[in-house]
């Protein structure tokens, strides 16, 4: 069984990853379906925003998470530019709540759902959206009646990849977060035991728990992929 | 009869540029030629999939494009039906949910095509509950037909929609087609290479050659010139 301080780390976590997933979920989609359904033949300046979006979805990916912590907590701190407002505006400090520490999930996850999701939309027929229209649908219902339904396997898949992401959030989550008792997600409490005496052999538990919510997760993403293929080819 | 007037001068995607003028005061009028001869490009055009860079294009009252007063109306407000080659069902939805995507969207208004009198004529009946994954080609067809008609359109665009078909079911979808045509009296505009088609279901044939309108006549004068014709050009 867990102990009192793994079930606090593993609700953290589990915390966490939701909160970032269903935070990101609704800019995530608008931009992938941007991305996917970018005419090729574009005008440069459109072509351009289109390369700086990708570029700012993607730099999380190869940043350094700690670098992506960094640059959150320079934001988030009371003096920072955001942080200044939430705190002068809505009287909020996010910095060192599980809140940052969603929000930090989030950023660094993001790259990985866009990703994901993006393919999806490829993966549905452009042409099936100009007969929608043809047959009196705008845009948004064309994208919410015939392109959204069409890409939700691959959507979730993308939600399940990126909370999976989220559970071993470590470097950016540290920096925004810390490490104190009662406060730690899984990757911050392995860290943490770790480092103590005899704390290698206590980690056990929670590196199972993390490999098993991983494979879990992977096992889960690559059904509805195989499903949506499936469907697809028939 | 809704009467359709299209000029347009297009880049197509092939590097040839599409110049193209005619009228529409038939009931079918099929474009007719080889491949990349431009018409589809023509369709999408008309349709809205595709934004012309100079034309004018008008069904009836309306002015559908024109592009020296910046107008090109949206695809989903300028009531034309168009059925695709490969029919285009949402793979998603059953045949009855297909077919009435389009008559839930109708612009207010337009002329109400009967959902039950669509089923009858295409005999659509025993499909309505179906997937489309479990539909033959010709089932899809006729299906991708009644959900376009079914949008009440005021004009429609037929893109090859024999062309996947086998030959013994291509008869019996221009069967359905001839039914269709009579009772709906649509102007249609019927896009094909294949002569026998074209002069089994047109009134008026549009030849099209490299963009280009090649010859315009009655399917008996245009098909069967002999030497030199558009039949004997595209080898059919």
């Amino acid at each position: 069984m867990l102990t009192t301080s793994e079930w606090s780390a593993l609700e953290l976590s589990l915390r966490v990853g939701v909160c970032a997933v269903a935070a990101s979920l609704p800019t995530a989609i608008p931009i992938a379906y941007l991305l996917a359904r970018g005419a090729a033949r574009a005008s440069w300046p459109i072509q351009a925003i289109r390369w700086l979006v990708q570029l700012g979805v993607d730099l999380p990916l190869v940043l350094p998470p700690v670098v992506t912590g960094y640059l959150l907590l320079v934001c988030l701190v009371p003096g920072g530019p955001i942080g200044s407002v939430l705190d002068r505006w809505f009287g909020v400090r996010l910095v060192f709540t599980w809140w940052a520490a969603a929000l930090a999930s989030a950023v660094v996850s993001f790259p990985l759902l866009v990703r994901t999701i993006r393919l999806a939309f490829q993966n549905v027929d452009p042409r099936l959206e100009i007969a929608a229209r043809g047959l009196g649908a705008g845009p948004l219902d064309s994208f919410f009646s015939v392109t959204l339904p069409l890409a939700r396997r691959g959507i979730l898949a993308g939600a399940i990849l990126a909370f999976a992401r989220c559970l071993g959030e470590f470097g950016a989550t540290i920096m925004v977060l810390g490490s104190s008792e009662g406060r730690r997600t899984i990757p911050l409490a392995i860290y943490s035991l770790s480092h103590r005496p005899g704390g290698m052999e206590r980690s056990w538990r929670l590196v199972l728990l993390s490999v098993g919510l991983a494979c879990a997760a992977l096992i889960a993403s690559e059904l509805l992929e195989r499903r949506q293929s499936l469907r697809e080819s028939a | 009869m809704n009467r359709l007037s299209f000029c347009c001068r297009h880049r197509h995607p092939s590097g040839f540029e599409l110049d193209v003028a005619f009228n529409i005061e038939h009931q079918v009028t099929s474009l007719f030629g080889p491949s990349g001869s431009g018409k589809t490009t023509v369709l999408a055009l008309i349709a809205g999939a595709l934004r012309p860079q100079s034309a004018r294009i008008e069904l009836g009252e309306r002015t559908l494009v024109d592009t020296a007063r910046h107008v090109c109306l949206a695809a989903e407000r300028r009531r034309v039906g168009l059925v695709f080659q490969d029919h285009l069902l949402f793979p998603h939805l059953n045949v009855e949910k297909n077919l009435r995507y389009g008559e839930r969207r109708r612009a207010v208004g337009a002329r109400k095509i009967d959902f039950s009198q669509v089923v009858e004529v295409l005999e659509l009946g025993e499909l309505l509950a179906r997937m489309p994954r479990n539909l033959s080609g010709g089932q899809r067809q006729r299906v991708a037909l009644g959900r376009s008609l079914l949008a009440s359109p005021e004009l429609l665009l037929l893109d090859e929609p024999l062309a996947a078909l086998d030959a013994p079911l291509k008869d019996r979808i221009l069967t359905y087609l001839e039914r269709v045509v009579a009772q709906w009296k649509l102007p249609t505009l019927y896009v094909s290479h294949a002569a026998s088609e074209v002069e089994r279901l047109a009134d008026w044939v549009i030849v099209l050659r490299q963009g280009r309108v090649a010859a315009t006549g009655k399917p008996g004068e245009v098909l069967h010139l002999g030497q030199g014709t558009a039949a004997s050009e595209f080898k059919l």
